[in-house]
């Protein structure tokens, strides 16, 4: 295998788009990303496209065919809320293998203000069990997820409150982010509860976005950029078996699979990263995840951000961008616009809310089904 | 013009819970069990995704009593069910999980405590077009001695 280097990186401001199709955003944050590698669709060998809701609609075709259709080789992925990011690490794979010398990662979603995803889809006939035979939709699943972290560690709805007043603070300095409100932990614990102990402002707005990578053999980079970003590792992991997780879904146990395999293969361990863009698709799964990813020890991330390690200036800054809580979670585009983030701060391009001197950054995201993806980049 | 009447049924909303043809019977749940390691599993399954076993497994049939593991109370859901409500996971002794309703106590955290024991009841949901009534599973705070 071959090391990879980012030579390309954009996202679109995440918000609503009601006046465009899917595939203009695709489009639009692939010319941004060609543009800022220097390079033309022409240089492109390979696409893959990820996207959820249209998976079965040729979304990176259609991108394609609003600004340039070579022929080449073009793969669509969905991977649950991981869609994004395992297009990446299939863009990274094609390089790496040698195949290819230029590959183009790009995540678009476009959700409106759709909400509450999940349960539905059993293709069974009758009432649906959803809210009379407990509940599979993700804001009750990550609720009993930080339910199960109290349970076992005595962590507080106020400790899990903690991370969504971090991560709307972070939000202020990001221009890209599409809420910028600043909460303070009383306007948390007081907004209306959703799922306990998750209350709207744990809870991540849904959206429309689009993000792009473009990748080349890190040897060929220094043609394209002064600044290549390379991929130390990219790692995709599905849920092994574990006790409970076909009823209470386990985000823990292939996060820390991936998280492991992701250490090993980069040389690096946690203590080397100097910011990590998480899956706080809820306030409650961002404390499980210091522990997953091994920012902490077993049962303290509740003391991680009651003593404030993770904001940007402390000990290692969590989601500088605002997070998925302040940014949205357009499904295809999110892990794709993670890694982007990441590689803004490890170029110095991150404006107000850089991470000074950042040289190692992680990207994480998980789907419930369950994909876990873990990209760590360096420079 | 020739008819068939057919008797109106009692199905359940979930094909792991069993409504014996004899009313005097509790309904209960089954889980079908690995005859390889012994993982329980609500419902059935081609193999064990465990021990990756492909043998037939094992129909059991659940206690209906179990303890509270963790929960969420719902208070925003899809349009039309209303809330809030009890949203748990449920441990039953045969070293299966169950995701569930809980009934019997207001909805609200400091009502209920980890492992506390419940016990499952059954009541008509849904009655459908063709009369039949749609059996749904609850808990509840198991009281009394078991």
């Amino acid at each position: 295998m071959r090391d990879v280097a980012i030579i390309g990186a954009s996202m679109l401001k995440f918000g609503r788009y009601p006046e465009k199709d899917l595939p203009e955003l695709g489009a639009q944050a692939i010319l941004l990303a060609l543009n800022d590698a220097g390079v033309s669709l022409k240089d492109v060998e390979i696409m893959v496209s990820g996207n959820l809701y249209q998976a079965n609609a040729t979304v990176g075709q259609r991108i394609l065919k609003e600004i340039g259709q070579t022929g080449i080789p073009v793969i669509n992925v969905s991977n649950a809320c991981a869609t994004g990011s395992t297009a990446f690490r299939e863009a990274y794979m094609s390089v790496a293998s040698g195949a290819y010398d230029m590959a183009l990662a790009v995540g678009s979603e476009q959700m409106g203000k759709m909400g509450l995803l999940g349960g539905g889809g059993s293709g069974r006939s009758g009432p649906s069990p959803e809210g009379i035979v407990g509940s599979g939709l993700m804001p009750a699943v990550f609720g009993q997820a930080g339910v199960e972290h109290m349970r076992k560690y005595g962590t507080t709805q106020e400790q899990f409150a903690k991370v969504a007043v971090k991560n709307h603070k972070h939000s202020m300095a990001n221009p890209y982010s599409q809420y910028q409100v600043e909460t303070s932990l009383e306007d948390v614990m007081n907004a209306r509860t959703v799922a306990w102990p998750n209350t709207l402002y744990m809870c991540c707005p849904t959206g429309d976005g689009a993000a792009a990578a473009i990748l080349v053999p890190y040897d060929k980079a220094a043609k394209y950029t002064t600044k290549p970003i390379k991929v130390a590792a990219s790692v995709l992991t599905s849920d092994p078996w574990s006790e409970r997780d076909l009823i209470l879904p386990d985000v823990n146990t292939l996060t820390r699979n991936a998280a492991k395999e992701a250490y090993e293969k980069a040389g690096l361990g946690a203590k080397d990263l100097n910011l990590v863009e998480l899956h706080d698709c809820f306030a409650t799964a961002e404390l499980l995840h210091y522990e997953n990813l091994g920012l902490c020890g077993e049962g303290e991330a509740g003391r991680m951000i009651d003593e404030g390690e993770t904001m940007v200036g402390g000990r290692i800054p969590v989601a500088p961008s605002g997070g998925l809580l302040s940014k949205g979670h357009p499904l295809g585009a999110t892990g794709v616009a993670n890694i982007v983030e990441v590689v803004w701060h490890l170029r110095g391009e991150a404006g107000a809310r850089q991470v000074e001197g950042a040289k190692v950054g992680l990207a994480h995201v998980i789907g419930l089904g369950s994909a876990c993806t873990i990209n760590i980049l360096t420079r | 013009m020739a008819e068939t009447q057919t008797a109106t049924q009692k199905r359940p909303i979930l094909p792991f819970l069993r409504i014996p043809d004899n009313s005097s019977e509790k309904p209960y749940l089954v889980g079908n069990k690995c005859k390889g390691c012994g993982a329980v599993y609500l419902g059935s399954r081609m193999g064990c995704s465990r021990c990756m076993s492909v043998e037939p497994m094992e129909e059991v049939k659940l206690s209906d009593r179990g303890e509270l593991h963790v929960f969420s109370i719902v208070h925003q859901s899809a349009p039309g069910i209303p809330t809030p409500y009890v949203a748990a996971i449920v441990d039953l002794p045969e070293g299966v999980s169950v995701r569930c309703n809980i009934e019997g106590v207001e909805p609200d955290p400091k009502n209920l405590k980890f492992g506390m024991p419940v016990e499952m009841y059954t009541e008509t949901v849904h009655v459908d077009k063709e009369g039949n009534e749609i059996v749904a599973f609850k808990f509840r705070p198991a009281n009394g001695a078991h």
